[in-house]
Parts: structure tokens; sequence; C-alpha cells
């Protein structure tokens, strides 16, 4: 259950992000977890949500986007999505193809509350 | 709203520290390999056979991580040979911070060959880059041959697949030709040999292969210092 470790890993860098906007509130961190990556998404979640409640970047998002094995064919160079781990080329048949994608484990973007938002949002909550 | 784009690694900060131990390693020709396995496949018993092949002069340093207890690096510790163990208390995995804490009051230029025994775990130290010249996955034939689509991750990051305890291979329903079909399907390129720790077959091979991996880097660590 390493999904903890990574969940602060992505919190950490999160806060960091911070640091360098003071002021700024994030709202939603979107995150690239390949097949191969060994991360769960669900107990990615699960932790993510588990460490931001009640802490001081609730009530931040986590946007998981997963990704498939791919693999290119260095005969006809195509690259395709792999199913039920069959590498072979759809195309010419070549066994030996490369992994190209899929081992991915990526912070993607941080969606932020607009200055003047958050100014709105300030005025009408006092 | 807006978006700030970040393309960057979750474990980018395990990764720096993974790299600058690989640089370390380069530096001081040590070949570093990191064994992983699930609990109980015998990464402890290749490690002390790995050990009694060695002659008292070799520079070889061992760690091992586990969740709890010191009894692994005291099983190695009989070798002669430096030995620490991580404790993790708790994490399931070695990640690199834990490898640059254990290696601080050791001199690197004491050794040309570093085992990392990982914590017994088949998910989670895939992810963790240790800065390990390989990684060497041992699937014993008391577990399923389904273990690498089980665990693809981690098959698929191994250089080599030691298949171990094949002395119960008469007693279990392993299916050998299955499981070496399974890893090829994960990682089409990975390495696999058979052994048996207890009666000793197939030590050999795991010798030669690891004789053969530290001539490789001394011949480039040779060629690079010149």
């Amino acid at each position: 259950m390493h999904e903890l470790s990574i969940a602060n890993a992505i919190l950490d860098s999160v806060r960091a992000e911070g640091a360098r906007r003071p002021g700024a509130r994030f709202l939603k961190v979107g995150v690239r977890v390949g097949e191969l990556s060994g991360v769960a998404p669900d107990a990615l979640s699960f932790c993510f949500e588990a460490l931001v409640t009640g802490s001081d970047l609730a009530p931040l998002a986590l946007d998981i986007e997963t990704r498939p094995r791919r693999q290119r064919c260095p005969e006809c160079d195509r690259s395709f999505r792999v199913v039920d781990f069959d590498v072979t080329c759809p195309d010419c048949g070549a066994a030996e193809t490369r992994c190209v994608g899929g081992d991915e484990l990526e912070m993607v973007y941080l969606e932020m509350e607009d200055h003047e938002q958050a100014a709105v949002g300030k005025e009408s909550s006092e | 709203m807006s978006r700030l784009p970040l393309e960057k690694k979750v474990l980018s900060e395990n990764d720096r520290i993974a790299a600058e131990l690989r640089s370390r390693f380069a530096e001081h020709g040590i070949l570093c390999l990191n064994l992983v396995s699930s609990p109980g496949a015998g990464k402890t018993t290749l490690l002390e056979r790995t050990l009694e092949g060695f002659s008292r002069g070799e520079r070889v340093a061992l760690l091992t991580g586990d969740i709890q207890t010191d009894n692994d690096a005291r099983r190695l510790a009989r070798s002669g040979f430096p030995v620490k163990q991580i404790t993790t208390g708790g994490a399931c995995h070695l990640d690199a911070r834990m490898v640059e804490r254990a290696l601080t009051d050791w001199r690197l230029e004491d050794f040309d060959l570093l085992l990392v025994e990982n914590v017994g775990n088949l998910v989670c130290p895939a992810s963790y880059d240790l800065g390990e010249a390989a990684k060497v996955v041992i699937l014993s034939v008391a577990e399923g041959e389904d273990k690498p689509l089980k665990y693809p991750a981690m098959f698929f990051r191994a250089e080599l697949l030691i298949l171990s305890k094949i002395d119960l291979l008469p007693y279990v329903p392993f299916n050998m030709a299955s499981a070496r079909e399974n890893a090829r399907r994960v990682h089409p390129g990975i390495e696999m040999m058979e052994v048996s720790c207890t009666t000793g077959t197939g030590l050999e091979k795991w010798r030669e292969w690891l004789e053969a991996r530290r001539r490789a880097l001394r011949r480039e660590h040779a060629s690079q210092v010149r």
C-alpha cells in the first residue's frame, strides 16, 4: 500500500507550488497513472482524500488520468495499445516491440482559483 | 479558474536522490542490484548462498530492508561482509533516501558490489528507483505461475527473473513453462534462470550472471577513469 506515500508526494509538490504563489488557492491536481506504474488509482484516490480532508489543502480534488501500455514496432514504426499483454505488432506481426508508454506516474496540472474570483468569494462570505 | 501545467514526475524527489546515488555508484565503479520479491520467496537465502561463494577479500556490501526486526541483517552478517539493516518502520518499500542514509557512514571506495534486499512486496518497490543498475526479481515455485501477470509493474522493470526453490517442483502444482511465458508476455526481454538454494542447482549460473555484470562494469569504469 504505497499509495499513501505517493499521495503524500503529490501533496508535497502542491505545497511547493503554493509556496511559490502566495495566496493561491488550489482546487484540483491532475495526475497521470500508467497501468505499469504499480499504482492502483482507486487506492491512490482513497489515500489522497484521507490526507486532504481537514488539511491546509482541503478541499483539493484529485483528477486521475489512467494510461494503457503502448508499444512501438521497430519494423513498421506503428505504435499500438497493448491488450491482454499481447505485445506483438498488430500490423506486421513482429514479436519484438518496444514499450513507449504505460509506466507514467506524473503530475500534469494544477487548477487554481483566479485571484479576482478568490477576492469575490471572500467578500460574499463576509 | 486557471490551469497551471506541471509535467513532472510524482516521485521526482525520490528520482533526484536515486540519480545522485547512481552517479556516486558509477564514480566508484559499484554495481548496485535491487533484489525484489514477495515475502518468503528466498531473497535472504539467495544472498547467503551468494556470499558463501565469495572469498574474504571481495569488496561486497549489503543493505537489507524490512518493516520490522534485524533478523535478516543478523543472518547475512555471519558471512563477514558489511551488512546494514534498513528498518522501514511500516513502509512497504525502500526508497532512495533510506539507501542514501544507510550509506552515510560507509566508504563507497571500499566496495564494488552493493546488494540491496528490498522489503518483501511485489507491488510497491516497483515504483521506487534506488539508483540500482538493475532490479532482480525472485519468484519461488511455491507461488503461482501467474504472478508476472498479477504484478506486471515489477516484472516489467526487472532485468532478471530468478525462479527459486525449484527443488520443490515435485511437490507443488507450478507450471514452469507457463511461468516463463507469463514473464515474457509482460517483459519480452527479461532474462530468466532457475535456482535452488537447497540443492545448489542453478547457483553457478546466477554467480556467472553476477560476475559478467561486475566485469562489464569494471571495464566501463576503467575506460572512464583513463
